[in-house]
This record gives structure tokens, sequence and C-alpha cells, in this order.
């Protein structure tokens, strides 16, 4: 473990880090919507979700003519602002527990098949060859359809979210396994390895204490790129209205409710939930492109 | 002399980088008779193939000649226009590269690779393309050339391939060609033939030949007159058997106690103490003197000229002293 | 050659294979289609006697090869929620969705390669560097919000374009078609530009990078030492080299083009197979979702095979004889 962090610390990182103005505003643009999203019980200006507060007397407000809405209202008088920030936050609670269950999902299946060999490898492998070759976002759909049919209509909606983690999760773990695979068998063939087993250090050991900190660095960059994915699928299926319900609305849900306003000259409902979107995924994006370049592994 | 058919005076070749700019090739000159075999020999960096490159115009950007000047019977041709330029590569100036398994396009015949050359420099028909390109195969020694000419490139072993590309070299009838490294990538079995099937076709043509290798052995076998370059300067140039048999300056004396047989190559002249300069770390004076066994005072901060030293010329203050 | 395909045909099967059962788990076993069938009031018997009907009491080896069977001559059993056989739903919108996606996908191939193309030999214009932060932008924009920004633009604020439906289709046999009216072309044109165009950027931004790739290659360079004229150089030299990634990422475009299809048609209510299937979704109505993804699994294993043959053609060295009766 100490070996990695130690070559993230590295110079050679920071440096480019440091040399990088992309890097520099990803990371501040990321860093706004995260203390926005996080922070946003406490510095919104308004609650949102706090039924009392709303008036219809102040729906519809245009953005930019005052103080207290600036960004306007939408059409129950909510401000656009707040209902932004904690739209920000589910969706990214969402897209990150998303791809922390592909992450650890897929790193696993990844390492035992790396490490297992044989016909364990080639099954696994197989599997997420397949679905590598089906778009995530229809996995998703599929997946997310499947447990709707499942589970009782009345409890929909108190499930909804977990059932969205889960099916951006499973549609996304194929890329974890690959790469985590593929440098298992490099890292296997080590005499490190070799050296761990002679002295009768069990398997778990090695792949979690030896093998695991050496493929960390690739699972990070798919990791950080893999958010901005997510992201993007959750507010997909919260669009077509198969994701989160109204009372937990992500960026997603915003631009749908918004939508329905677009005739009728009320643009801002949609448009910026959409601006706040693109922001959020372009920063991740540009984190994760430059953490590859970065850190140069080999991907595929 | 005759009229030479290139002359090359004072070539030199820039790299700017963000340290700086890189002196890669530094007032280099010399002149190529008509027919005649010039061999260039050097270790890695020293700029040999450098020289190849700004003589056609195909320095990679960010390199560009920063002076001096390079002459085709007479009229210069660095800074010609792009589209100039271009009609004289292949027409007047034939290039042989280093490796035939990546310098033929995968995914065409070579019939189609010969044939385009040679329509886009001749005012030639298809079908009379076609005939050219079979003569051409057929005198670079490929077998049943009529049958293979529609064959792809991977279907030829490397040293038909290298022959190929030979055959793209000459198929416009250059009067030149800058072979670079024509025989290194090649097996050692291989190298002998190519280089033979190389002299016998700029006889024959009377095309003469840039030769540029790190191999003095293949040099000794092939050349007329030899040019010895060291950081991107030439320390020696003269007729190749006065070069190895009397050499004027210390480094070809190195280099020649080093010659090999035909059959051995070499990466690096280990006879000789030390590396040859970065290109951001030439010495003063004369690049060679902190690897010299004879280096005096003056070598540290003279620069020495090439001047004629028996029946050669030197670089080297001491050649002439 | 029939080798290859036979081979490949072989390698197929068991993809094929694998999406019918889990299409079949689905139809069966997910959700309760007798339910459906009988509606809110029905006793133990009826349920038996129609179980015995439909055989759905038999062992469940032969409800999947019945299930399969049925599927080969297009039966897909009857839609939950409309009530009408499944077949017929497809058959009247599948010509919708390939209209579109057949459009939307010419669309970004006629834009990307020339973009890409130019990016790659002139990297460090401005015209390129425009070309890759547009493109960043595109990657980060999803579909369904191109979808609204557009319509937001042509549709509501300067009126030029319809924002939803196909307008007049021209019914031509059991095919409708909206390239034969002006209302069907002008309704096609934001859809498609809005599927298009996360498949024209990745096309663009792999292109211009096997560009680049391609013109650092030694016979590139050997192509300007033997005088080759720089149109050559590019687009018969450079460009051939860079057309089997391009292949390989168009065919599994067309996959991602399949798949938000379903956003775009929900978008513009465009009435195509994706709208239907996002409301089957909606409305867990299994068997139409089981049929979309049979439909789909066929569809992938199709463009693999196409996007192989295609490698076969671009590259001659796929075509060297196996080893054993080569030369």
């Amino acid at each position: 473990m100490s070996a990695t962090l130690a070559r993230w610390r590295d110079s050679d990182l920071w440096h480019s880090f440091t040399h990088s103005p992309v890097a520099l505003g990803a990371t501040l643009l990321a860093a706004v919507f995260f203390v926005g999203a996080f922070g946003a019980p406490w510095i919104a200006p308004h609650d949102p979700f706090n039924i009392a507060s709303l008036s219809l007397l102040n729906s519809f407000r245009h953005p930019f003519a005052s103080w207290t809405y600036p960004l306007g209202t939408d059409e129950q008088g909510r401000d656009m602002l707040s209902a932004i920030m904690f739209g920000t936050r589910v969706s990214l609670l969402v897209g990150a527990a998303a791809v922390i269950f592909a992450l650890v999902a897929g790193v696993g299946i990844g390492l035992v098949a790396g490490y297992a060999g044989g016909w364990l490898d080639g099954l696994l492998m197989r599997i997420a060859d397949i679905q590598l070759t089906f778009p995530a976002i229809l996995m998703a759909l599929l997946i997310d359809g499947v447990f709707s049919a499942l589970v009782p209509r009345d409890r929909h909606d108190s499930v909804q979210i977990y059932v969205i983690v889960l099916a951006i999760g499973i549609s996304r773990w194929p890329q974890f396994a690959r790469v985590v695979r593929g440098s298992t068998l490099v890292e296997r063939g080590k005499d490190y390895v070799a050296a761990a087993r002679v002295i009768g250090i069990g398997r778990g050991r090695i792949l979690l204490g030896h093998i695991l900190p050496n493929v960390l660095g690739p699972v990070l960059v798919i990791g950080t790129l893999t958010l901005g994915l997510a992201i993007l699928d959750e507010a997909t299926l919260s669009f077509l209205g198969v994701g989160l319900p109204q009372t937990q609305p992500s960026l997603g849900t915003l631009i749908r409710i918004g939508d329905d306003f677009l005739f009728s000259g009320q643009w801002w409902v949609t448009v910026f939930p959409g601006v706040a979107l693109m922001l959020l995924v372009l920063a991740i994006n540009l984190l994760g492109d430059w953490l590859r370049d970065a850190l140069n592994p080999r991907l595929r | 002399m005759s009229a030479p058919l290139l002359g090359v005076a004072d070539l030199t070749v820039e790299f700017p980088t963000r340290r700086g700019i890189l002196r890669a090739l530094d007032a280099v000159s010399f002149a190529i008779a008509p027919g005649e075999i010039l061999g260039m020999v050097g270790e890695s960096g020293a700029g040999k193939s450098l020289t190849g490159a700004a003589i056609i115009g195909l320095l990679a950007p960010p390199g560009r000649i920063a002076g001096g000047e390079v002459r085709l019977e007479g009229a210069r041709i660095d800074h010609l226009p792009a589209e100039a330029m271009r009609r004289i590569r292949g027409r007047r100036i034939g290039a042989i590269f280093q490796d035939p398994l990546t310098t033929l396009n995968p995914l065409y015949t070579i019939g189609r690779q010969l044939t385009e050359t040679i329509r886009t420099h001749l005012p030639m028909s298809a079908a009379e393309a076609r005939t050219r390109a079979i003569r051409w195969l057929d005198e670079v020694g490929i077998p049943a050339a009529a049958r293979r000419i529609d064959a792809y490139p991977h279907e030829f072993s490397g040293g038909q391939r290298q022959r190929v590309v030979i055959a793209l070299a000459l198929c416009a009838e250059p009067r030149l060609v800058i072979a670079d490294e024509p025989t290194t990538a090649l097996d050692v079995s291989i190298q002998a033939q190519i280089i033979a099937l190389l002299k016998r076709l700029a006889r024959e043509h009377g095309t003469a030949v840039l030769l540029i290798t790190h191999d003095m052995g293949v040099i000794a076998e092939t050349a007329d007159r030899v040019a010895v370059m060291y950081a991107g300067r030439i320390a020696e140039i003269g007729p190749v058997a006065e070069v190895i048999r009397a050499p004027a300056h210390p480094y070809t004396e190195g280099l020649m106690a080093s010659i090999p047989p035909l059959e051995h190559r070499l990466e690096r002249l280990a006879q000789i103490e030390g590396a040859m300069p970065r290109l951001n770390a030439i010495p003063d004076g004369c690049a060679f003197h902190p690897r010299c066994p004879r280096a005096i005072d003056r070598c540290r901060g003279e620069r020495p000229a090439l001047t004629p030293a028996g029946a050669t010329m030197a670089a080297c203050l001491l050649a002439h002293a | 050659m029939i080798v290859f395909i036979l081979a490949r045909l072989l390698q197929a099967i068991p993809v094929l294979i694998a999406v019918g059962v889990i299409a079949f788990a689905m139809f069966r076993y997910v959700g309760d289609p007798i339910g459906a069938m009988l509606g809110q009031d029905y006793s133990d018997a009826h349920r038996a006697e129609l179980m015995h009907k439909l055989g759905l009491d038999q062992p469940a080896y032969v409800q999947f090869f019945r299930f399969l069977w049925n599927a080969l001559h297009g039966n897909f059993g009857i839609s939950y929620r409309v009530g009408e056989p499944v077949a017929t739903l497809f058959a009247q919108r599948l010509p919708a969705t390939l209209e579109l996606a057949i459009t939307a996908t010419v669309l970004a191939v006629l834009v990307a390669i020339p973009a890409g193309v130019y990016a790659g030999i002139w990297p460090r214009s401005w015209v390129s560097r425009a070309l890759m932060v547009g493109s960043l932008l595109g990657v980060s924009l999803p579909t369904f919000l191109i979808g609204v920004l557009l319509i937001l633009a042509f549709s509501v604020q300067l009126g030029w374009l319809p924002s939803f439906g196909r307008g007049h289709v021209v019914h031509l046999g059991f095919w409708t078609t909206g390239f034969l009216t002006l209302s069907g072309l002008r309704a096609l044109v934001l859809p498609a530009i809005t599927l298009g165009m996360f498949e024209l950027t990745l096309i663009m931004r792999l292109v211009r990078a096997e560009m680049l790739e391609v013109l650092r290659s030694d016979y590139i360079k050997f192509a300007r030492a033997r005088g080759l004229r720089a149109r050559t150089i590019y687009f018969g030299h450079a460009l051939k080299n860079t057309l089997v990634p391009v292949i390989t990422i168009i065919g599994l475009q067309l996959g991602g083009v399949v798949a938000y299809s379903v956003v775009t048609e929900t978008v513009f209510q465009w009435p195509g197979v994706g709208l239907l299937f996002i409301q089957s979704v909606a409305a867990a109505d299994i068997p139409v979702m089981a049929a979309y993804l049979l439909l789909v699994g066929v569809v992938f294993v199709t463009i693999n095979l196409v996007v192989d043959l295609l490698y076969y053609a671009v590259d001659p060295r796929l075509r060297v004889e196996r080893p054993g009766h080569g030369r």
C-alpha cells in the first residue's frame, strides 16, 4: 500500500497536477460542486423540500431578477439554485454508490479471474465481454425494469434509489474486472508474489495485500471516468421516468420536470439543471483524463 | 573533382526545445559526385540520419535547417516550396529506409505501391507503369516478378521486402539514393546480399548513393569515400582506402581499430573510452576532446576546421600540426 | 472465407443462447403472466386451468424451447400493457427506429471522418483545437440534454423544426417511411442530430488519434520520401490504415445508437421501438421487454459479424491462410 501511495505522492504526479491548468480548473469546478452539494442543507438559500415555505405566488420567477431567487423558481415556487444544489447531492451520491458497487464487484471478480486462471477466468471474462458489447444504459434499463416487476408497486418509491444504484453498478463492473484481471496476470508472474507464496502467505492475503495495491492506479482512473458515466446514467434513467422518484429529485429528474415547461417559455427550469449536470460531468471527465495521462497506465 | 551531383555546405540543423535550441547538425559540408558511393558512418545520434532527412526535406518538426545550403546539380534545394521538393523526392533523390517490415504500407499490394510511385513521377499509362514495375522487381531479384507483383507486403520475407523497398526507391531512376541503414534490421545472412544488390544497381544505373550506416565493415565493402560523423559534425572525410589505412582523426583511428568483419555489427564503439556527448552538452572546442587520448590544451578552446590531412580531410588540430 | 464466416457464426451461438435464456427467464419468472391475463378476480382453479392450457406447468426446458420456437416464428406473446401481440407492436414501430438510427449514423460518419482526418493532419490549427474542445463537451452532454437543448433552440425559440413525432409518413407495404415527405424529413433533423452526436464525437476523436498515430509510421515517411502527393498520402495511405479501428468503433457504436434511440425517442416522442421499450419498462411489461432483449441481442450479434467481415475486406493480412495449409 505504502509503495503505491508513495508513487501517487511522487513529485511527477504532483508536478503534472500543479502545472496543468486543465487539472486545476477541473478540480476547482468539482470542488465547487462538492461543497455546494454536500453543504446544501446549510448553505442553500432555501429548503426546496419544505412544503410550508413554498408559495405558488413565487412560481416561475425569472432568473437573474432578484437575489432571493438568483436562478429563478419552478412551477411550485421552488428556488432553482437550491433545487440544483440538492439535486447535485442526489446525483453525486447515487453515482458514487453505483461506482463503489461496480468497483468492488469488478475488482473482486478481476482479482479472482486473474489469479485463478483456467475455466473460471474464461467464464468470468466471457460474461464481461458479452456484457461490454451491450451498452451499459440498456443493461441498466433492463435491470431496472426487472426489479420494478419484482417489487410490489406500493413499495416502488422507497426502494427505487437502491434499484438504480444496483442497475448502474451491475452495468458498469466489467471495465474494472478487465483491467484488474490484466494487471493481476502480470503481477502474479512477478517474483514478489512467488516469494510470498513460498513463505506460506495465504491466497487471500496475497491478493489483497500484494496484488491489489499494484492495480489501484488504473482502478482509480476508471473509477473517476465511470463516476461521470454513472451520473449520466442516473440522469438518463431519471429523465426517462424510470429513475429516482420526484420526492428525491436528482439533476436528471429536475430536467425531466423542466422539460414540461419548455414550450410555455420557462426555459430556466430545465436549462440550469442541464448546465449544472454538464459542468459536473465535464469536471469529472477532465480530471479522469488528466489522471489517466499522468499515471499513464496502459488502459483499455 | 567533376561538378558534384550533390553539394552540402555548412548545413546546420536545429531543434528548438523548451530548454533552448539543440544543434543537431553543425556546419556539415560534403559533396557527392555522379555515380559515387559516399559512406557516412558514426554512432547513434551522430547526425547521420538527420543529414539524410535534411537533404530530402523531411526533417521531423520542430527540426529545421538553420543554416548552410544543399545543392542538387548546382541548384539549391533547401527551403524549396513543399510541392517543388515533393517532385524531387522519388524522382531525383530516392530513399531507402532501415526497416523493410514497417516501410511498406501493409494494406496495398507492392505492385500498387510501385506503379503509384512511377506514375507520380513519370508520364506513363497504368499498363506501362506495371511493365516497368515488373522489370524493376525482376532487377532487384524478386523471383517470378510478374506473378508476385500482386502480392501484399506480408507475403514477402524481410530480405525480399528490402529488395522491394530498393525497387521503390529506384523505379523513377533518381540520380541519387539516400540509403539509411539499409541492412541494420535484416538477418546477418541477408545483409551481404542486399549490399551487393545496392552496389550493382548503383553501378549499372550510374546512381550516386549516400550510404548511412554505423557499420564500418559495410562502408569498407561498398563505398568510394567515407565521411565520419561525430556529435553532429564531420570529423574526417576521404577515400575509403586512405581513411582505413591512415586515419588522420583520433576518433577515426579508434573507429578503424574496431572494424569488425561484415557479419558483425556494433551498436557502440567500445574501443573508445566514454560515450558521445548529448546534444545539450557538446563541449567547447573539439567535440571529441574529452574522449581523445591525445587531446592537448588547445583542443578545449579551439574548434578545428575540416582541412586537408594527408590523403583525407580531418577536423583535428593535431592532424596538421 | 467460408470457414471464417462459419467460425464467427459458431462463436455467436453461445451469446444468442445466453440472451435467449435471460429473455425466457424474464418472460416466465418475472412478473405474473397469469395475473396479467386474468385480471383482478380469479379462482385457483381458473389459474391452474390456464397454466395447464399455456403449458406453464411443464418442465422449464420444455417451456424454454417452446419460447424459442415461438420467438423464431415471430410470436413473442401479448403485451400486458397494450393487450396486443408483441410482434405486431414491434412491426409497427421498427421502421421508425431504423430510419432514425440509419440517418443518425450516416450523419455522424459523414461529419466525423472528414473532421477527424483534418484534426489529425493539422493538430495545431485552431479549427482542430475547437473541434477537440467541442467533442469533449459533446461527450459530457447526455443525449437527452442535447435533445432538450435542440428543441429549446430550434423548436421553441426559432420555431424552425418540429419537436415531436415523425411528421407525415408514407406507407410502402409493411414499411412506413418519413423519407419521402417534407414534414417527415423535417421531423427527422433534430432527433437524428441528437442521436448521432455522441457517436460523432467518438468517431471524430478516434479518427484523429489514429491519423496522428499512422502519420508517424514508417510507411507514411517512406511514402513521403517516394514523393507521393499529399492527397494520396493522407487519403490513400493514412486513412485506409485508420479504418480497421474506426470500423470497430462504428460497429460497436451502432449498438450504442440502438440503446440511445430509447432516450432520443422519448425526448422527441418518436414512435419507434425504443419508446415502446421505455413505456414497457415503466409499466413492467415483461413480454415486450423480453422481446426487445432478444431483438437487441440479434442486432448486436449481426453487427459484430458484419464488422468482422469488413475487417476481412480492409486488411489483407487477415486473408492469410491459416497455418497448416498456407505457404
